[in-house]
C-alpha cells in the first residue's frame, strides 16, 4: 500500500515534503500565541481548499457554495453539544451524513437536470444562501442571534469533548490537513481519479468511452461536502461561536476557494501554497498598514484584492505549477 | 388581513421589480454576448448609486435627470474594464474569469468603503413621501417614476439591439464569434461596447434606486446576487427574460415578505431560482443553447 503510494515520486519532492512536516510539527514549539492563529488558519484554508479541490478541480464542477457544508457541518456538531452534549466525535458523524445528503441532492438535481457550468456554480450559490436565511430562523440553533459553545478553561486539553487550548486546534487542522493530502493524492492515482480527469477534461469523450460521469460526479460532490464538514466541525469548537450571517456567507466561500485557484487549480500542492500565500498575504498587510498608521477600514482588501488580480492575470495557471518546475519536480 | 393589502404589496413589487429588471438586463446584454459572468454586477451599482448621491447633494438635480450622466459615466467605466482586463480573459476558463471579477468586485466594495464608509445614506427628493391612489391601489410616486424610467431605459436598449447597425453587428459576434470575424467587425471594440452598455444599464437603474433605498457599500454583493437569481429565473442571456424575472422575484420577495417574515424574502426568490434550474434550465424565455 504505501510503496504504491510512493511510487513514481521525485525523491526531492519526498525529502521537501517531509521537511515541510517536521517544521510544521515543530512550529507551534517556537511560534507565538498569534503566529499560533495565524498557522491554524492556514492549514484550515489549505484543509478545505483541499476537499473543494476534490470537485472542482480533478471532477471539474464549479462550487461557489461550500460554505454550505462548512456551515452544515459546524452546525450539526455544535448543536448536539450543545444540547445534549454529545462529544463532536460523536457529531462530526451527524455532520457528515448531513453534509454528504446535502451535496447528494444538489449533486443529484444538477447532474439529473443537465445543469452545468455557471448554472451549476449559481444553483451551489442558491443553495447556500438559502440555507443562510433558513438558518437565520431557524430557533433550535437560536436563529440570527447565534449559537454559542460553553468555553472550557485553557490548562487542560480535552480531546474528547474538543475543549482545550489553541495548540490542541493546531495539531489537529494539521492532521486533517496531512490526511486529505494523502488521501487526494491516493484518489488521483485510483480508478476514480483517472475517470475524474476524464470528465473534467472532456465529459463527452467520458462517457463515450463508457465512464459513467453521472456516478462518479456524484462521488466527487459526496466526498467533497463530506470532506468539508469536518472543517466546520473544527471551526465550530474552536471559534465557540457560529452566526449564519458569518458562516454561509458567500464571501466565506470565496475566501475559500481562492487558496486553490491561487496555489494552482487540480494540483495537489496548490491548496496548500495557495493558503500559505493568501493567509500570509492578508496579515502581513494587515501588520504593514498598522506599522504605517493606516487604520481605514477596506485599504487592506483593495491591496488583497489588487494582488489577486495580479496573480490571476499573469499567473493562469496559479503559482504551484511555475514553482514546481522551478524546483525540478517537474515530472 | 384584507385582499388590499396583499394588492398593494404586489404592486410595489412589480414595480421594484422592473427596476431589478433593468439592472439584470445589464448582466444579461453582457453574458448573451461576452460570454462572461459579471460577478461585479451590484458593486457597479453601488458606485452609480454614490455617484447619485455626490451629485444629488451637489446639484440638486433629480435622480430621474441624473441617470442620464451617471449612464454615461457606467459606460465609459464598463467599456475601459473590458478593453482592459477583460478581453485578454476571453478565451480563459470559466474559473479564471470568476476570479478576475471577484477581485474587481472586492477592489469595489473597497474603495467605496474607505471613500463614503459604512454607514447607510439616502437622499430626499421632493416627491419622496408622495403616492398615487388607484382605485384600492396606493403606490410610491418614487416607485412609479423609477419603473417608468426603467422601462424607457429597456426600451431604448431593445430598439438599438433590433433597429441599428452596430446593434446587428454586436447580435452577429453573440450568435458566432468566428463568423463575425471573418466578415471583418473588431469583436474587441463590439465586446467592450457591450460591456459598456451593461454597465449603462446597471447605472441607470443604481440612479434610479438611489430615490427608493439607501446605500451602503455592503449592499453590492447583495444586489449582485439578485440580478444572478433575476438573469436566471428569466433566462441568462434573454433580453426580454431578465425584465420578466425581475418583475417575478420583485413580487416573489414582497409577496414572501408579506406572507412570512421581511427578514427571510430572499429565502423565497432562492427557492424560485432553485425549481426554474431544475425544471428549465435555460430559464423560462432562455434558449437551449448553453
Amino acid at each position: 500500500m504505501i510503496t504504491r503510494l510512493l511510487e513514481g515520486v521525485p525523491r526531492r519532492g519526498l525529502a521537501m515534503l517531509a521537511a515541510l512536516l517536521v517544521l510544521l510539527l515543530a512550529f507551534p514549539l517556537f511560534a507565538s500565541g498569534y503566529l499560533l492563529a495565524i498557522g491554524f488558519l492556514i492549514l484550515y484554508f489549505a484543509y478545505v481548499g483541499q476537499a473543494w479541490n476534490i470537485m472542482m478541480g480533478f471532477a471539474g464542477q464549479l462550487s461557489l457554495g461550500h460554505s454550505l457544508y462548512v456551515g452544515l457541518g459546524a452546525y450539526a456538531a455544535a448543536a448536539l453539544y450543545v444540547h445534549f452534549g454529545l462529544s463532536p466525535w460523536i457529531g462530526l458523524l451527524a455532520s457528515i451524513g448531513t453534509c454528504a445528503l446535502a451535496g447528494a441532492v444538489i449533486g443529484f438535481l444538477a447532474f439529473r437536470f443537465g445543469v452545468a457550468g455557471v448554472y451549476f456554480a449559481i444553483l451551489t450559490i442558491a443553495f447556500a444562501e438559502f440555507a443562510r436565511i433558513g438558518f437565520d430562523h431557524f430557533t433550535w440553533v437560536r436563529g440570527s442571534s447565534g449559537l454559542f459553545l460553553p468555553v472550557a478553561n485553557y490548562t487542560e486539553n480535552d480531546l474528547w469533548n474538543l475543549r482545550g487550548s489553541p495548540r490542541m486546534f493546531y495539531y489537529l487542522m494539521l492532521a486533517l490537513t496531512a490526511g486529505a493530502f494523502v488521501l487526494c493524492h491516493a484518489l488521483l492515482r485510483s480508478r476514480m481519479g483517472y475517470y475524474w480527469l476524464a470528465i473534467r477534461e472532456s465529459p463527452e469523450a467520458a462517457q463515450a468511452l463508457g465512464v459513467n460521469i453521472f456516478r462518479y460526479k456524484m462521488y466527487a460532490v459526496v466526498l467533497s461536502a463530506a470532506m468539508t464538514s469536518l472543517a466546520g466541525v473544527v471551526f465550530a469548537f474552536y471559534y465557540n461561536n457560529l452566526f449564519p450571517e458569518q458562516i454561509f456567507h458567500i464571501s466565506r466561500s470565496i475566501e475559500l476557494i481562492l487558496g486553490p485557484i491561487i496555489g494552482g487549480i487540480g494540483t495537489l500542492v496548490g491548496p496548500l501554497v495557495g493558503a500559505l500565500l493568501l493567509t500570509g498575504l492578508a496579515e502581513g498587510m494587515g501588520e504593514l498598514l498598522l506599522a504605517l498608521g493606516v487604520d481605514v477600514p477596506g485599504v487592506k482588501q483593495v491591496f488583497y484584492g489588487i494582488c489577486l488580480l495580479l496573480v490571476v492575470m499573469f499567473l493562469p495557471h496559479g503559482v504551484w505549477p511555475p514553482l514546481a518546475r522551478k524546483l525540478g519536480l517537474e515530472r | 388581513m384584507p385582499v388590499e393589502i396583499y394588492l398593494n404589496v404586489a404592486a410595489s413589487g412589480l414595480l421594484t421589480g422592473l427596476v431589478y429588471g433593468l439592472m439584470a438586463l445589464g448582466l444579461s446584454v453582457i453574458f448573451g454576448v461576452v460570454r462572461v459572468v459579471n460577478f461585479a454586477h451590484g458593486e457597479m451599482m453601488t458606485v452609480a448609486m454614490y455617484l447619485t448621491l455626490l451629485l444629488f447633494g451637489a446639484l440638486k438635480l433629480d435622480p430621474l435627470v441624473l441617470l442620464v450622466p451617471i449612464a454615461a459615466v457606467l459606460f465609459v467605466f464598463g467599456y475601459l474594464l473590458q478593453i482592459g482586463l477583460i478581453n485578454p480573459f476571453i478565451n480563459r476558463p470559466e474559473h479564471s474569469q470568476f476570479m478576475l471579477l471577484v477581485a474587481v468586485a472586492l477592489i469595489l466594495v473597497n474603495l467605496q468603503l474607505i471613500v463614503f464608509g459604512p454607514d447607510a445614506q439616502g437622499i430626499r427628493t421632493a416627491y419622496s413621501f408622495d403616492s398615487f391612489q388607484l382605485g384600492p391601489l396606493i403606490v410610491d410616486a418614487a416607485k412609479v417614476y423609477a419603473a417608468g424610467a426603467a422601462l424607457v431605459v429597456a426600451a431604448a436598449l431593445f430598439a438599438f439591439f433590433r433597429f441599428t447597425l452596430l446593434g446587428k453587428a454586436i447580435r452577429a459576434c453573440a450568435d458566432n464569434y468566428e463568423g463575425a470575424r471573418v466578415v471583418g467587425l473588431n469583436v474587441k471594440h463590439l465586446y467592450a461596447l457591450t460591456f459598456g452598455l451593461g454597465a449603462a444599464c446597471v447605472g441607470a437603474a443604481g440612479a434610479m434606486l438611489m430615490a427608493v433605498i439607501d446605500v451602503t457599500p455592503t449592499i453590492g454583493p447583495a444586489y449582485t446576487l439578485l440580478a444572478f437569481v433575476i438573469v436566471i429565473t428569466g433566462g441568462l442571456g434573454s433580453m426580454p427574460g431578465a425584465l420578466l424575472g425581475g418583475l417575478l422575484i420583485g413580487i416573489t420577495e414582497a409577496l414572501g415578505g408579506v406572507l412570512f417574515t421581511p427578514s427571510a424574502k430572499s429565502m423565497f426568490a432562492f427557492g424560485l431560482l432553485v425549481l426554474v434550474l431544475l425544471f428549465r434550465p435555460q430559464g423560462i424565455l432562455g434558449r437551449k443553447t448553453a
